[in-house]
């Protein structure tokens, strides 16, 4: 770096990236396999984990670390394809998660219907819970999400419903240990290229420019609440989605659903991976979590261990892990003379 | 004369215990452009803002073809017709600038008219943005188009604004400062834009600092001073008008003020 | 009459927890979501001054008050210096400081055993026909000379005037030779004494406990958000509003539903008017 003022870092994309920009790179293999093998290491690999991991133990891990990745592409997505900085994950991993519970343990529903139904009904409440906030701004919209959770936590307790203190037991796991961690794995997949999808679309424009210029949406005569609001029901039917996996995995659901692990972890595996690219909250995901396992026999410490992570990340490298790869992959840099 | 397509009762507005409109009328027909002149503070802003629903007027009426709007939501009233643009000019920066007119014409208002200049028919989006894009001064060949908008300079910025006004097909437009900060040669070919959209009917309000050319462009004149309206005329009345001479350049020429402007 | 008594109390205490927060926000527009886990710190400070060191009780108090300014403005400078500007960066940011601080306390043991402190002065007396303890009775007559004495010091102090500069307009106050970062590292260990202020004088009716941290937190935030955030004087009169309706829920509904309410209160205020019940409203900058 020291090699005095007369040099700047320059950066060029890579020749193959531009050529295969086009549709032309379909005529080569180099090319295609240029645009394809990431995508394609990022599938095998993770279809492939539960077979490579030793025991027992790591396959559930590997499903656990899927329901942090759902939570924080949900995160990700909120945070930076809409502008709106939602704290409370745990909100909607805990909406799900106890509308599955009832659905399985007091009506009966095999998971097979208890988790979409859940992601559904669970993503509706949510947006209606949600609604009056919705216009709401910046902080004002992240201090009120991250009270959330907070305030059903403890008006269960307070009413003792839903199992109060106690929590709900006796729910049916996946049918099958096959079942428990292909199922999270595909989900994750398929949430995160359908939000690949998503956000390159139309709607997904209309997200960005809420992102950008909420006012300059509304002077085209667009009702941005509306297009919050399907955001905020994205989003949050895919945490849902995520509780009703996990308390389906642990046969049980309580108010540890609503603790504040579930919020601020995606958030540190959003930052590490890389906010607003939607694969590294993933990537993030699957480097945080396992640490956090390992260190579960000190307790607390692996709290203390990814929040200073987070604060460390948000110092010194914000713009997150994946978007430095995505430049090396991409581009070249060199330093030239001025 | 026929119905005013623009009738503003008695508006005022007060933040807190400042009063920053009191009691403005002023009527507007169809192709009409009233230019809104004040010193810094003195309500100009404010009007576009309560005119446009961005902001909650105290009282007073506000009526677009007869039909009460006063309060109505930001983006219903932009749906009637009504659109503005900022003053500190607000592109979506992460979008390329003919993306940026893709937001617009998404919009239900575009859909049913078919956006600026698409007689009724809305075609692939892009390229209806291409084409206003053009229209309003962009190269249409250059990679200028293209460009992020976060890169655009400020003379760019400015016409995209008025393109994102454009793209709704609107009845009335409001510019809030579309030639502060332009070179004198990018004023020079704005104007123009200004007198076509009046061609085609379009009523437009325009709040500015250069006055210059807003009298070569404007039909009638409103001069704010501590949000008051001090008078309204034809720009030849209202140069001529020495309370106005007092309020906006103090106790200078007129004319000496016009050549800084 | 015991509604009036410890609803006073219950108010007074929660402008104590509040202060702090609401002083950073008001001067350096930093929501310190760290402001539980210094509450926490300096109740432990003056614990292991105490029974580690050996301290009197008052010299271990001054030395936790140094000690935890010195860390709320070690928080800033290396911290949330590098994400100013970007609130949510900084919530985010300080929050995780703060859950890093109290997870680490209770990892290192803070659990099982009692920490707690003596009371200032023993015994009780009667009040308007209630009984109170004397600690209560000081707790309320310190933190109102404490707003006292902060509102003196904000308006006729220079620091303090540029401190209200900042937290007007910091641009201008900036043009004007106030360096707003240096403001901003004084405001926050101001802030962190705060807390460490009502630390001292509210855990001695209670243990110190981890959960007393996020609780804090919590009520702080319900307090500045009623309150209206940056508004000191909001603050005060809400910490009365959210403070008498504790105790009237205390007394007709339980216990468990004080803190129901506060929570309760931060999402209908933000919800109905977030600038606060007494705040200013600045209505394009809150909501869409």
């Amino acid at each position: 770096m020291n090699r005095g003022h007369e040099y700047r870092k320059e950066r060029l994309d890579r020749g193959i990236k531009v050529r295969s920009d086009g549709l032309y790179s379909l005529m080569s293999w180099r090319e295609l396999s240029y645009l394809t093998l990431p995508r394609l290491i990022l599938i095998c690999g993770l279809l492939l984990l539960p077979v490579i991991v030793p025991g027992m133990y790591w396959q559930r891990v590997i499903s656990i670390v899927c329901i942090y990745a759902l939570l924080a592409l949900s995160f990700d997505f909120l945070a930076y394809h809409l502008g709106l900085v939602c704290l409370g994950g745990a909100f909607f991993l805990g909406t799900g998660g106890y509308i599955t519970a009832v659905l399985n343990a007091t009506f009966g529903l095999p998971p097979v219907l208890s988790i979409p139904i859940a992601a559904i009904a669970g993503g509706l409440i949510c947006t209606l819970l949600l609604l009056p906030c919705i216009p709401l701004r910046g902080v004002y919209f992240a201090i009120v999400t991250l009270m959330y959770p907070l305030f059903f936590d403890r008006l269960i307790v307070a009413l003792d419903v839903l199992g109060g203190t106690d929590g709900i037991m006796g729910i049916e796991s996946f049918p099958g240990s096959q079942a428990q961690y292909y199922v999270p794995i595909l989900l994750v997949l398929v949430c995160l290229f359908g939000m690949r999808r998503l956000v390159n679309t139309d709607m997904g424009l209309m997200f960005r420019a809420v992102r950008d210029n909420d006012q300059a949406v509304r002077a085209s005569g667009i009702n941005i609440n509306i297009y919050k609001a399907i955001g905020v029901f994205i989003a949050s039917a895919m945490g849902c989605l995520s509780g009703a996996c996990l308390v389906h995995i642990y046969m049980w659901a309580g108010i540890s659903l609503l603790a504040l692990d579930f919020s601020i972890l995606p958030i540190a595996a959003t930052v590490i991976g890389g906010s607003g690219t939607l694969v590294g909250p993933v990537l993030g995901c699957f480097i945080l979590v396992p640490i956090s396992e390992l260190l579960r026999a000190f307790g607390t410490l692996r709290i203390v261990f990814y929040a200073l992570i987070l604060v460390a990340f948000i110092v010194v490298r914000s713009e997150g892990l994946m978007v430095y790869a995505q430049r090396k992959y991409h581009q070249f840099e060199r330093w030239v003379k001025v | 004369m026929s119905n005013p397509i623009l009738d503003v009762q008695d508006i005022s507005k007060a933040f807190g215990g400042v009063v920053a409109l009191n009691r403005v009328s002023f009527r507007l027909h169809k192709g009409e452009v009233l230019g809104v002149i004040g010193p810094n503070g003195s309500g100009k802003t404010t009007v576009v803002n309560c005119v446009t629903g961005f902001i909650r007027v105290s009282s007073g009426k506000i009526l677009f073809r007869g039909r009460n709007i006063t309060n109505k939501p930001a983006h219903k009233i932009a749906d009637m017709g009504i659109t503005r643009t900022f003053q500190i000019m607000r592109p979506y920066y992460s979008l390329p600038a003919y993306k940026n007119l893709v937001v617009p014409l998404f919009s239900p208002r575009a859909r049913r008219t078919g956006g600026w200049g698409g007689g009724g028919k809305l075609g692939d989006r892009e390229t209806v943005g291409i084409d206003i894009l053009e229209d309003i001064g962009f190269e249409r060949d250059s990679y200028i188009p293209y460009k992020l908008a976060s890169t655009l300079s400020t003379g760019y910025l400015k016409r995209l604004e008025l393109a994102r006004c454009l793209s709704l097909n609107p009845e009335v437009v409001l510019c809030d400062e579309i030639f502060s900060g332009l070179s004198m040669s990018e004023i020079a070919s704005m104007v123009p834009l200004i007198e076509r959209l009046q061609d085609e009917g379009v009523t437009v309000i325009m709040i500015e600092h250069r006055l210059r050319e807003l009298f070569r462009v404007a039909d009638r004149v409103m001069v704010l001073n501590f949000g008051e309206k001090l008078t309204e005329g034809t720009p030849e009345e209202v140069m001529a008008n020495s309370a106005v001479q007092e309020a906006y350049f103090g106790s200078e020429d007129i004319l000496e003020g016009l050549d800084y402007a | 009459m015991d509604i009036i008594v410890y609803g006073i109390i219950n108010s007074v205490s929660l402008a104590l927890m509040a202060l702090g927060f609401a002083l950073i926000y008001g001067i350096s527009r930093v929501a310190n979501f760290a402001h539980g886990a210094l509450y926490v710190i300096s109740g432990f400070m003056v614990w292991s001054f105490l029974n580690t060191a050996g301290l009197n009780y008052f010299f271990s108090i001054l030395a936790a008050m140094v000690v935890v300014g010195v860390v709320g403005a070690l928080i800033y400078q290396f911290v949330l210096i590098r994400v100013r500007g970007m609130p949510v960066s900084e919530i985010i940011a300080s929050y995780a400081i703060g859950l890093a601080i109290l997870e680490g306390f209770r990892w290192w043991g803070f659990k099982g055993m009692t920490y707690t402190l003596p009371v200032f002065v023993e015994g009780g007396m009667q009040v308007m026909q209630v009984s109170v303890d004397i600690h209560r009775i000081l707790v309320v007559v310190i933190g109102g000379a404490i707003v006292g004495v902060l509102w003196l010091f904000t308006h006729y102090t220079r620091i303090g005037l540029a401190l209200r500069g900042m937290a007007q307009d910091e641009r201008a106050a900036m043009m004007l030779g106030i360096d707003s970062d240096r403001m901003a590292v004084v405001s926050m260990a101001f802030g962190a004494m705060l807390a460490g202020i009502a630390a001292v004088l509210l855990l001695p009716l209670g243990n110190i406990t981890v959960d007393a941290g996020y609780n804090v937190l919590i009520l702080a935030i319900a307090v500045c958000v009623v309150g209206g955030l940056g508004s000191w004087m909001g603050a005060v009169l809400a910490s009365f509003l959210i403070g008498f309706a504790q105790i009237l829920t205390e007394v007709y509904w339980g216990a468990q539903y004080q803190m129901v309410v506060a929570l309760l209160a931060i999402i209908l205020t933000l919800v109905l008017r977030p600038s606060g019940i007494f705040g200013r409203q600045k209505a394009l900058e809150e909501r869409v």
